[in-house]
């Protein structure tokens, strides 16, 4: 047999379910590989010992029911994992473990999952590379000293890497479809509300949302499965019913209207960035589906608007690490100055550079001119998809405006940073579900995607058409194993 | 518009995050191209247009008020980084 750890998650479900494979198994042949990829700094955290004795008692008493049994998954660090340390890639958590299970996570293991590690990521999830990490720059598994993308760069990296056989990250502006973008695999954001946010830990509260990163289209419409409820520990999560996504995943795409908004055609994308588009729009045509010229007329006010926005919540969200009650403590003459130090020290630039510029623009005289600005322009650009959906089901557009970059090619130039997220941001903003499918290869052979935008809650309806693109583009991620020496 | 150093001096203030002159000067320039790109928004008029301050356009529901977990303490003060039988300490704020 093929090894385990080229297999995807749904045929890895299947082998244990049909007893071809035990979940110790399958559970030691990624902690070994995982070993074996310490290069490629994808974890923070290891449970391996843990993992294995889990994997034992599965086999033990193995339930066959469950839609993750037995399967081992390594996490991105953000989630709050019960006696599992979780750092969300910060110093300021560095010994942080947290006495409560994430709403997410707690579903995964509801269903069989294992938890073997906790993955890398931007710290607070703040970066588009996984550069601002505490803990380190994550390599892409695709070529050395390449960034994963971010912030679940982790996530993406183990993943590609086959360290795990799906994983789930969160995605604020774009930190789940980006890095899969960059790395060769499949990403989704599902709709604002359809994944709990309870113990996640926080950034920007109105843009956060958890989803999974998987090899195939097929792997995440299982993971949305299992990682999408209604949730009463989140006061923002809605009740929707929510599909058996995988049983429901169809090709047929016969009718569909698919728009393609004339805005993401910036001005100095790369060629091939185009290619790649039409590319995805003669598959969709090919297959019966109807292309729609449709205008988002505010695309080019997404990314300052999000500057305004994710700052002004995450400087609220990040003013609970006061060095009082959890998380890294630096010593002050008084408690002002054991504050202020405490920051400034457990902060990294990043994170200290976007609290300053929310702290900026909810201060006094500048809160209208800015932050309540940025919330008016958020429903232009809400108002915007909703005109586009009276013509269209869907939408298609490049994932990111080029491929993965260099480790360092863009640290000193935050806006250069910022502009990564230019195709995935106003999808937060307008609270949509996408997902990104890896689409082909720019000339020097890294992976491109493309993404689908959806109607609120319509997760279907893009994991469908993304099966069609996926089955028609029949991408191959060439990654050969140039960690492992 | 420019944030000068005052101005970066009075957000960390704010923020209570202490920061060194050297790093103000450059996070100062940083600041500053940021909002020089955010300056774009003023470009739109958004006079008749409402805020939107929630993407999930329901009202908060209400729940039952009783206590789900219990002996917790404990727990909760593994995390602290200073604490005294059941209390977390803070520097002394009363002379």
């Amino acid at each position: 047999m093929s090894n385990i750890t080229d297999l995807k998650l749904v045929e890895l479900v299947d082998k244990i379910k049909k007893k071809e494979l035990s979940s110790i198994e399958v559970t030691i042949a990624f902690i070994e590989r995982s070993k074996k990829s310490k290069k490629l700094n994808a974890y923070i955290s290891e449970n391996y010992e843990n993992a294995i004795k889990k994997a034992k008692i599965f086999d033990q008493k193995p339930d066959f029911k469950k839609k993750l049994p037995g399967i081992p998954i390594a996490v991105k660090d953000l989630f709050c994992t019960k006696n599992i340390r979780t750092t969300a890639g910060s110093k300021i958590l560095e010994n942080f473990v947290p006495t409560y299970e994430s709403t997410v996570t707690q579903n995964i293991l509801d269903e069989g999952g294992i938890i073997i590690g906790k993955l890398n990521c931007d710290e607070f999830a703040m970066g588009s590379s996984n550069e601002t990490s505490y803990f380190g720059n994550v390599q892409n598994p695709v070529s050395e000293n390449l960034v994963p993308g971010g912030s679940s760069g982790g996530s993406s990296s183990a993943l590609a890497a086959k360290l795990t056989p799906a994983t789930i990250g969160t995605d604020t502006g774009g930190s789940i479809r980006q890095p899969a973008s960059f790395t060769g695999t499949v990403g989704l954001k599902p709709t604002y509300g359809s994944c709990s946010r309870y113990g996640i830990v926080a950034f920007a509260s109105s843009l956060d949302q958890a989803g999974p990163m998987t090899h195939d289209v097929k792997d995440c419409s299982l993971m949305l499965e299992i990682m999408s409820n209604y949730d009463t520990k989140d006061s923002t999560s809605v009740e929707f019913k929510r599909e058996n996504y995988l049983n429901n995943l169809n090709e047929n795409i016969k009718g569909k209207k698919i728009g393609i908004p004339k805005e993401y055609r910036v001005d100095g994308m790369p060629k091939e960035i185009d290619e790649l588009w039409e590319k995805g729009i003669k598959i969709i045509k090919e297959n019966g589906g109807q292309i729609v010229e449709i205008s988002l007329p505010n695309t080019n006010y997404a990314l300052p608007t999000y500057y305004i926005v994710a700052p002004a919540e995450a400087s609220s969200n990040l003013a609970r690490y006061d060095g009082v009650k959890y998380g890294f403590r630096s010593k002050g003459e008084n408690l002002i100055d054991m504050y202020e130090k405490t920051r400034s020290e457990g902060f990294g630039d990043e994170v200290k550079r976007r609290i300053m510029i929310g702290t900026y623009v909810l201060s006094s005289g500048y809160y209208d001119a800015y932050y309540l600005k940025a919330q008016k322009v958020r429903r232009l650009i809400k108002n915007d998809f909703d005109e586009a959906y009276k013509k269209v089901d869907a939408i298609l557009t490049p994932s990111t405006p080029s491929s993965a970059f260099k480790i360092g090619e863009k640290l000193n130039d935050p806006v250069s940073m910022y502009l990564n997220d230019i195709f995935t941001v106003p999808i937060n903003l307008a609270g949509l579900p996408a997902i990104s499918i890896p689409a082909g290869h720019d000339k020097k052979g890294y992976p491109l995607g493309l993404q689908v935008i959806g109607k609120a809650f319509d997760e279907q309806s893009i994991l469908n058409i993304a099966f069609a693109l996926e089955k028609n583009i029949s991408f191959k991620n060439n990654i050969t194993d140039w960690w492992i020496k | 518009m420019t944030i000068d150093l005052k101005t970066v001096k009075h957000i960390s203030k704010l923020s209570r995050i202490s920061i060194d002159d050297n790093k103000a000067k450059k996070l100062g320039k940083d600041l500053n191209s940021i909002f020089s790109f955010i300056e774009k928004l003023n470009q739109l008029d958004t006079k008749n247009t409402e805020p939107l301050t929630s993407i999930a356009e329901t009202t908060l529901k209400l729940r039952e008020d009783e206590i789900k977990s219990e002996n917790i303490r404990e727990d909760i003060l593994k995390n602290s980084p200073d604490k005294n039988k059941d209390f977390f300490v803070v520097p002394k704020v009363v002379e």
